[in-house]
């Protein structure tokens, strides 16, 4: 699958979490590896469809789940760039 | 050894036992299916492991109410905890104000850094039996000069009494003072909601009334604390950086973490979620009750505590009128198969306290798993050793 943003994290407790707010939402999301260009802070980083962005955005601000950063990248299930 | 015909447990104070189905369940599938190191990897088991680990930590947030799961730190126990809310608060040239009911998880560290000049402690006495103490001494002491530091603890292991920690904490919060509550014997027990207790730091077994697996505990640290780590190293996070991450829970949390005892933990959490709290301290009271009733009309017991069951986390200290307490509690594990634990609990301040120092009590001590037929047991097998002791025969054969 293609996937249009990523949030990238300080820690993989907080993708892990984010995953999980997310999927509550009713938001498709899922951990990718964290591509290069976004960050080197944790090894994983959440994708989703970019078309969600203000309802990501919103989610985990109401979650209080701390991140990083949200990116605009078009990138595949294993967190590469396409 | 002797012949058993029970196996009534009785020191759930000590650790939990048996713990709910589901913690089994979940360590095994945990190593079927994760097992990777949490946070470290990119890989398929890391991530189950680190998912995992983490719905842990939410389902425990949730269970205790904290604010965040960031709030609550993995720990491998309550002392690790106590040690780093202690270490990790307490400046030096400080006062720190405690209890007289405190176990040695608290008073060692506390001593520790008062041998070597670093601070200075001052116990106000509580009450074993009814948990009182002079909140206008515990005030007057954290209002005096210089820095300060209070630790509580939030039930006595020795007796089960509750203490007004809530009182004590909001006390603590108009001085200003930073509160640390030692939360071992009510964590699961009794309701607490940590976001609502005004306590800096509040540290808890995970293997006790939480009903997790042992090695695991948990240090709530309030999102506005100024603590630090007692130790440092990898965290999975910010591996570009030499210096220790400054957000929690990976400040407080280097090295790898117990996911195997972690995962248990959340399993029991999820279970008490499904129960509830609430419900576990009624049934404790309950409990607690047919233990008084049953051996409330027989002369040669001795009991500390509280007399209402409610005020307790489900503990009953005794004493047999002229029976070492260490005999009482090898004749019913040898005789009867009941699993007590006699002494001074590690908590020689609170014996001393209470006035059992220096030879201690028998504790029985229960869990939501107990029956009444296991007090029955037990109270009837203390019933035939007082008999024993008052017809003067022995009341067993000699340690």
């Amino acid at each position: 699958m293609k996937w249009g943003g990523v949030v990238s994290f300080y820690a993989s407790e907080h993708a892990m979490r984010s995953e999980r707010v997310l999927q509550r939402a009713g938001l498709q999301a899922r951990l990718v590896p964290g591509p290069r260009e976004v960050s080197p802070n944790c090894g994983v980083a959440v994708a989703f469809d970019w078309d969600d962005e203000p309802r990501v955005e919103q989610a985990l601000a109401d979650a209080r789940v701390r991140y990083e950063a949200i990116h605009r990248f078009d990138i595949d299930d294993d967190g590469k760039i396409v | 050894m002797g012949a058993v015909n029970g196996d009534v447990y009785l020191d759930h104070a000590a650790t939990s036992w048996p713990k709910p189905p589901g913690v089994l369940a979940a360590i095994e599938e945990y190593f079927a299916n994760a097992g990777g190191n949490t946070g470290r990897s990119g890989h398929r088991r890391s991530i189950a492991a680190s998912r995992t680990v983490s719905l842990a930590r939410e389902t425990l947030a949730d269970l205790l109410a904290a604010e965040s799961p960031d709030d609550l730190v993995f720990t491998k126990n309550a002392t690790e905890g106590l040690n780093v809310a202690i270490l990790g608060l307490v400046r030096d040239g400080a006062r720190v104000v405690t209890t007289s009911l405190e176990h040695n998880s608290v008073m060692r560290p506390l001593r520790y850094l008062e041998e070597r000049g670093r601070c200075t402690v001052e116990a106000v006495h509580a009450d074993g039996n009814t948990g009182e103490l002079d909140l206008d001494e515990w005030e007057a002491r954290l209002r005096a000069a210089g820095p300060c530091v209070a630790v509580a603890t939030h039930a006595s292991n020795v007796t089960g009494v509750v203490l007004p920690v809530r009182a004590l904490g909001e006390l603590a919060a108009a001085a200003g003072v930073p509160f640390v509550v030692d939360a071992s014997q009510t964590a699961g027990h009794v309701p607490l909601a940590l976001s609502e207790l005004g306590a800096t730091a509040v540290a808890m077994p995970g293997h006790k009334g939480l009903l997790g697996p042992t090695g695991t505990g948990l240090l709530y640290v309030a999102p506005d604390a100024e603590l630090e780590p007692l130790i440092r190293g990898g965290t999975g996070s910010q591996s570009e950086l030499e210096t220790q991450p400054d957000f929690a829970p990976d400040r407080y949390e280097s090295g790898t973490l117990n996911g195997v005892g972690i995962v248990g933990l959340g399993a029991a959490a999820a279970y008490l979620t499904e129960i509830g709290i609430e419900r576990v301290h009624a049934r404790l009271t309950e409990l607690g009750r047919r233990f008084r009733d049953r051996l409330g009309d027989l002369p040669g017991i001795i009991f500390y505590g509280p007399a209402d069951p409610a005020e307790s986390s489900g503990i009953l200290s005794v004493n047999v009128a002229g029976v070492p307490c260490a005999t009482v509690a090898r004749l019913l594990d040898d005789e009867w198969g009941v699993a007590t634990r006699a002494g001074l609990h590690c908590s020689p301040a609170a014996h001393r306290s209470l006035g059992t120092a220096p030879d201690g009590t028998l504790r029985l001590s229960w869990g939501e798993s107990t029956t009444e037929a296991d007090i029955d047991v037990a109270t009837d097998a203390l019933r035939t050793i007082v008999e024993r002791a008052r017809a003067a025969e022995p009341v067993g054969t000699p340690a």
